[in-house]
C-alpha cells in the first residue's frame, strides 16, 4: 500500500485521514450480543470527536494523562486517541492486574482522569482513591451494576459524550485546532512494564516512535486496509496496542474486539483474522487441543491425520518458503491440503491468516514448524516496550526456528563485549517516566538502548538471542556459556521437563535434567517397563539412554553453531525429584533459580567435575502440608558423546 | 440492603390458611405468608419442611385442600402450571429440568415458548413473520446470555457443561420467560463457593435491574440470611418464623428447628 502519509505525523491527525479517505471501511468491530457489530473509521473518528470534545470540557489538558483500564473495547481505543487529540497521553494498563498494582501508576503520573471498562474495573479505581488523591474523574464504559454508586468521581462515557457532543456544536472549531497542535514529537502513550525486576516503570512512547515502526513492519508484511486483525491481549501491552492501534491507523486495517475472553477462539473462527500474533505458550496450547481430540477421532482420521502430518513436516515449511520441492510431494501436500490441513487451519481460525508473528520468549522447533507446515505463515519478531516492538522479523521466505531474523528497516544492532545486544532505532522510547536513573542506565549518550539480552547475529544476518546477559558466563578457556539457551534446546524435548545446565568457570559443560513424569511414564508403560515410581523411573537404564539420547541430539546442534559449539553437554545426571517452586528451585512463574539449586545440589555438580559414576544423596523435601521428609538415592552419572565443532564458518 | 431501582412495592402474591396434604401426611398445614413486589422473599426449613410443595402449590403443581392464593388482587383456585407460567410466574429447578440434548441457546430460546405468537407451520418454515419474531425472541435471549455471562456456551450441549452453568441456564430460561415473579428451587444445591458467589450476584442483579419479585428456596442459611428482605421458616408443614432476617435469626422456635432441642 502506498498511501502518502506525510505531513500526518499524529495518531489524531491519521484518523482524520482515514475518516476521509476510507469513511465507510470498517475500523473496529466488536460482538455484542451474539451480533458482530461494525464502526466504520467516520464512527470511529465522530466517537473519538465527542469522547476528546468531553475530556476537554471535563478539564483534561495538554500533557494530562488518563489512565484506560479494560479489556479490548472500542470505546477503549477511542479513548486512547481521545486524549491524544488534546495532547494528552494515555496509560493503558493491564485490567486483570489487582488494585494495589494499579495505584502506581496513578500516582507516578499524578493521574486525574481515568477510563474504566465496567463495575469491576471501577470498583478497583474506589478502592484505591484513598492513596491517589489525585483522580477525580472515572469514566466507565459499561454501566451494568453501577446505577447505584454514587462518588462524585464517577460518570458514564454516554455522558461524557453527551457532554463533549454538546460542547462541539457550541464551539466547533475548537478541536481541529487541538489536533493541529499535536507533533510527532510529542508523547503518545506510556506503558507500564511489568516490575518482575523491580518496580514497574512507565515507559514514554513518543507518535513518531511509534508510528514509525508500525509502518516500518507494515510495509515489510504488505498490510494494508483489507486486513483483519483479532485483538485479545491486554491493551496495556505493547504489543496488542501495535497490532490494534499504531498499525491500524498507518494502514487502515479492522480490529476486531471478542465477545468476552472465553470466546476468543470462537470469535477468531467468526472473523477469520489475516494478521495474527500469539506468544507460544497459545501455540502450544491450541496444539495440545488438536492432539488430544485427533486421539479421540476415528481410526481412519487419525492415520489419515498421520500420514499427511508426516507428509506436512518433510516438505510444508518448503513449500511455504518458495523452495523447490518435489512434483510428488507437491501433490500429495495439495490433496493433505484439501482433507486435513485447511479444515484444520480452519478449526484454529487461521484460514485467512497471512502473517502470524510469534515472540516473548523462545518457541520450539517442532511446534514451530507444525504451524508453518499446516501452510500458516507463522515468523518471529524480537522487541520490547521500550523499542515501539519492531527490532528484528523474519521476512517471508527465510523464517528460520531458532533466530528473530534481521534488523526491521531503520533498527541499528550492535553488542558489548559482554556480547548484550544494544538498539538504535527510530522506535527507542524516549525515557523511563520520572525516572532518569533508569533512563541513563538503559539508553547511553550514543543513543543505544541496552536490552540485558545476549545474543549474537548469525552467518544470514539473523538475530539470535540466547539468554539474558546477566545468566551468561564464560568457560574456563573464555568460550561462551549461555544456560538458558541449553536448557531451553533440552526443555523442547517432550521427555525433558526442567533442566540446568553449570559451566560458568569450568572447563566443560554439565547438567542435571528432570525427566517428564507424564511422558516419560507414559513411554515406559508402551514399552511394558514396570516402576514404583519417580525415583525409580528416573534411575533407570532405559531412561538415562533415552535422556542421553536427546541431550546428543542438542549436541550436535551446537556443534553446528561454532559460537557456542564449546557448550556441549559432557556429562549429565537425572535428578531425584521435580524441581519445585515449594523447595525454592522454582520462581513461581517457573523459572529455574539456577543458583540456587547449584547451591543445594553442590555435591552433585562437584560429583559431575570430579567424574564419579554414581553419587549418593540425602536431599529434605517439603510436603505441600507444609512437612518436611526426606529421599536418599544414589544418582548415577553418565556422559554424553559430544562432537567436533563445524567447519567455523566465523559469524559477524 | 443497597438501594434497588424499585422499592419494595404492594404484595402481590397472598397465601392465607394454606394446607396441603397427600392422603394422611401432612405436606403443609396452615400456611400463609405473603410476597410484595420487587423483594426477595426466601422460604427456609429443615428436610421435609414442605419448602418444595410451597413452591408448587405457588407453581400450580399441586392444589391445596384449604386456603387461597391470591395473585395481583386474584384468587386463584385449581390454575395449571401453564396458567401460573402465563399469567407471569416462572420458575428453576432444584434438580434441574433442561434438554440435556439441546444447546444453551436453544433452551433458552424454549423459555420464549409461550411469548410465541406465529403458528407452527410459519415457524417451522421460518418465513415471514415467524422469523421476525423469532429475531425479536433471540435478541431478549442474547440480552439474557450477556446479563448471565454465558457467551461461551451458546452453542454448547447443555448435558456436557459443569453443574454450576447448568444451573445458570436453567435461570436463563426462566428469565426468558421475563416473568413478574421468579420461582427458584435451591438455586446454590450443589455448588462450590465461587459458583455460589456468582449465583447471588445473579440473583440479586435481576431482581435490581429488571426489579423480578424473587421468591426462593434455600438450605444455606448463610446465603439466605445475606441476600433476602425477608424470609418464611417452615417446619413439618407449619410455618415458624416470618419476617427480616435479623428477626428469623433470633426466633427461639427458628433456632431449636435448625439446632434441634431436647424434648
Amino acid at each position: 500500500m502506498s498511501e502518502d502519509l506525510s505531513g500526518l505525523d499524529t495518531f489524531p491527525k491519521l484518523l482524520l485521514h482515514h475518516a476521509k479517505v476510507r469513511a465507510e471501511r470498517p475500523a473496529i468491530r466488536e460482538k455484542d450480543l451474539g451480533i458482530w457489530q461494525t464502526w466504520s473509521w467516520r464512527r470511529f473518528a465522530d466517537e473519538v470527536r465527542s469522547l476528546a470534545c468531553g475530556l476537554a470540557a471535563q478539564d483534561f489538558k495538554r500533557g494530562d494523562h488518563l489512565a484506560i483500564v479494560g479489556d479490548n473495547r472500542p470505546r477503549v481505543y477511542a479513548a486512547m486517541c481521545a486524549a491524544q487529540c488534546l495532547g494528552g497521553i494515555p496509560v493503558p494498563l493491564y485490567q486483570d492486574a489487582i488494585a494495589a498494582e494499579i495505584a502506581f501508576p496513578i500516582q507516578n503520573a499524578g493521574i486525574t482522569h481515568a477510563l474504566a471498562e465496567d463495575q469491576e474495573q471501577v470498583d478497583k479505581l474506589l478502592e484505591i482513591l484513598p492513596q491517589c488523591p489525585t483522580l477525580a474523574h472515572i469514566y466507565y464504559d459499561e454501566p451494568r451494576g453501577l446505577r447505584h454508586y454514587s462518588q462524585p468521581q464517577l460518570m458514564s462515557c454516554d455522558k461524557l459524550l453527551e457532554i463533549g457532543a454538546d460542547s462541539q456544536r457550541r464551539v466547533p472549531a475548537f478541536l481541529e485546532a487541538e489536533i493541529a497542535k499535536g507533533a510527532g514529537s510529542d508523547t503518545a502513550a506510556m506503558f507500564f512494564t511489568s516490575g518482575t525486576t523491580g518496580v514497574a516503570k512507565g515507559v514514554v512512547l513518543t507518535h513518531h516512535s511509534l508510528i514509525d515502526r508500525a509502518q516500518a513492519a507494515a510495509e515489510m508484511e504488505g498490510l494494508n486496509d483489507t486486513d483483519v486483525v483479532l485483538a485479545y491481549l491486554p491493551p496495556a501491552w505493547v504489543g496488542q496496542n501495535i497490532f490494534s492501534y499504531a498499525q491500524p491507523f498507518v494502514t487502515g486495517y479492522c480490529v476486531c474486539c471478542p465477545e468476552s475472553a472465553e470466546t476468543v477462539m470462537m470469535d477468531m473462527r467468526d472473523i477469520g483474522p489475516t494478521y495474527y500474533f500469539a506468544p507460544p505458550r497459545v501455540f502450544e496450547a491450541l496444539l495440545t487441543q488438536v492432539s488430544i481430540r485427533m486421539e479421540d477421532a476415528s481410526a481412519l482420521k487419525r492415520s489419515l491425520y498421520r500420514y499427511f502430518m508426516e507428509v506436512a513436516r518433510k516438505v510444508g515449511g518448503d513449500i511455504l518458503d518458495g523452495k523447490p520441492v518435489g512434483a510428488l510431494d507437491r501433490v500429495l501436500y495439495r490433496l493433505g491440503d484439501a482433507i486435513i490441513y485447511g479444515p484444520l487451519r480452519n478449526v484454529l481460525g487461521m484460514s485467512r491468516v497471512r502473517v502470524a508473528y510469534t515472540a516473548g520468549e523462545a518457541i520450539g522447533p517442532d511446534l514451530f514448524r507444525f504451524y508453518r507446515s499446516l501452510g500458516i505463515n507463522l515468523k518471529q519478531l524480537y522487541g520490547s516496550t521500550e523499542t515501539s516492538v519492531f527490532v528484528c522479523v523474519q521476512p517471508n521466505g527465510q523464517v528460520k526456528a531458532d533466530t528473530v531474523g534481521p534488523a526491521v528497516k531503520g533498527v541499528e544492532l550492535s553488542f558489548t563485549p559482554q556480547r548484550e545486544l544494544l538498539i538504535r532505532s527510530p522506535g527507542l522510547f524516549k525515557e523511563y517516566y520520572k525516572n532518569p536513573q533508569a533512563t541513563a542506565a538503559s539508553k547511553d549518550a550514543q543513543g543505544w538502548f541496552h536490552t540485558g539480552d545476549a545474543g549474537y547475529v548469525d552467518a544470514d544476518g539473523h538475530l539470535k538471542i540466547i539468554d539474558r546477559v546477566k545468566d551468561v558466563g564464560k568457560l574456563a578457556d573464555g568460550s561462551l556459556f549461555a544456560p538458558k539457551y541449553l536448557e531451553n534446546k533440552l526443555k523442547f524435548f517432550p521427555f525433558i521437563k526442567e533442566a540446568v545446565a553449570f559451566g560458568h568457570g569450568r572447563d566443560r559443560v554439565c547438567a542435571f535434567v528432570n525427566m517428564d513424569m507424564e511422558a516419560v511414564g507414559n513411554w515406559a508403560e508402551k514399552r511394558g517397563m514396570p516402576y514404583s515410581g519417580y525415583v525409580d523411573l528416573a534411575s533407570r537404564d532405559e531412561v538415562y539412554d533415552l535422556m542421553r539420547e536427546c541431550i546428543e541430539k542438542v549436541n550436535a546442534d551446537l556443534a553446528t553453531e561454532p559460537e557456542i559449539a564449546a557448550s556441549q553437554i559432557h556429562r549429565f545426571l537425572i535428578l531425584h525429584k521435580q524441581l519445585e517452586a515449594d523447595d525454592g528451585e522454582l520462581t513461581r512463574t517457573s523459572k529455574v533459580r539456577r543458583l540456587h539449586v547449584g547451591e543445594k545440589y553442590a555435591s552433585l555438580v562437584d560429583a559431575m567435575y570430579a567424574g564419579r559414576p554414581v553419587v549418593h544423596v540425602e536431599a529434605q523435601v517439603r510436603y505441600e502440608d507444609g512437612r518436611t521428609g526426606s529421599i536418599s538415592a544414589d544418582l548415577k552419572i553418565r556422559d554424553a558423546k559430544t562432537y567436533a565443532p563445524a567447519a567455523a564458518k566465523k559469524a559477524a | 440492603m443497597k438501594e434497588r431501582a424499585e422499592r419494595v412495592g404492594e404484595v402481590i402474591l397472598a397465601l392465607d390458611g394454606v394446607s396441603l396434604a397427600f392422603g394422611g401426611v401432612k405436606a403443609l398445614s396452615d400456611v400463609s405468608f405473603d410476597v410484595r413486589e420487587h423483594e426477595v422473599r426466601a422460604i427456609i426449613g429443615p428436610n421435609g419442611a414442605g419448602k418444595s410443595s410451597m413452591l408448587n402449590v405457588i407453581n400450580g403443581v399441586y392444589h391445596p385442600q384449604q386456603g387461597t392464593i391470591r395473585y395481583l388482587g386474584r384468587e386463584y383456585h385449581d390454575m395449571d402450571p401453564h396458567e401460573v407460567a402465563v399469567s407471569g410466574i416462572s420458575r428453576t429447578f432444584q434438580n434441574l429440568a433442561l434438554f440435556k440434548g439441546m444447546s444453551v441457546l436453544d433452551n433458552i430460546m424454549s423459555g420464549r415458548n409461550l411469548k410465541m405468537q406465529s403458528n407452527i407451520l410459519l415457524q417451522a418454515l421460518r418465513i415471514g413473520p415467524a422469523l421476525r419474531e423469532e429475531m425479536e425472541h433471540r435478541a431478549v435471549v442474547e440480552r439474557i446470555i450477556d446479563f448471565l455471562e454465558i457467551q461461551a456456551y451458546r452453542k454448547t450441549q447443555v448435558g456436557r457443561l459443569p453443574y454450576g452453568l447448568q444451573k445458570r441456564v436453567d435461570l436463563a430460561r426462566a428469565l426468558a420467560m421475563e416473568p413478574r415473579i421468579l420461582l427458584l428451587d435451591e438455586p446454590m444445591a450443589g455448588m462450590n463457593m465461587e459458583e455460589k458467589q456468582d449465583m447471588c450476584r445473579f440473583i440479586l442483579d435481576v431482581n435490581d435491574q429488571f426489579g423480578t419479585t424473587i421468591v426462593l428456596i434455600e438450605h444455606d442459611m448463610g446465603v439466605v440470611m445475606d441476600i433476602s428482605d425477608r424470609v418464611v421458616v417452615l417446619d413439618y408443614g407449619k410455618k415458624i418464623g416470618d419476617g427480616t432476617p435479623d428477626v428469623v435469626r433470633a426466633n427461639q422456635a427458628v433456632i431449636d428447628a435448625y439446632l434441634g432441642v431436647s424434648h
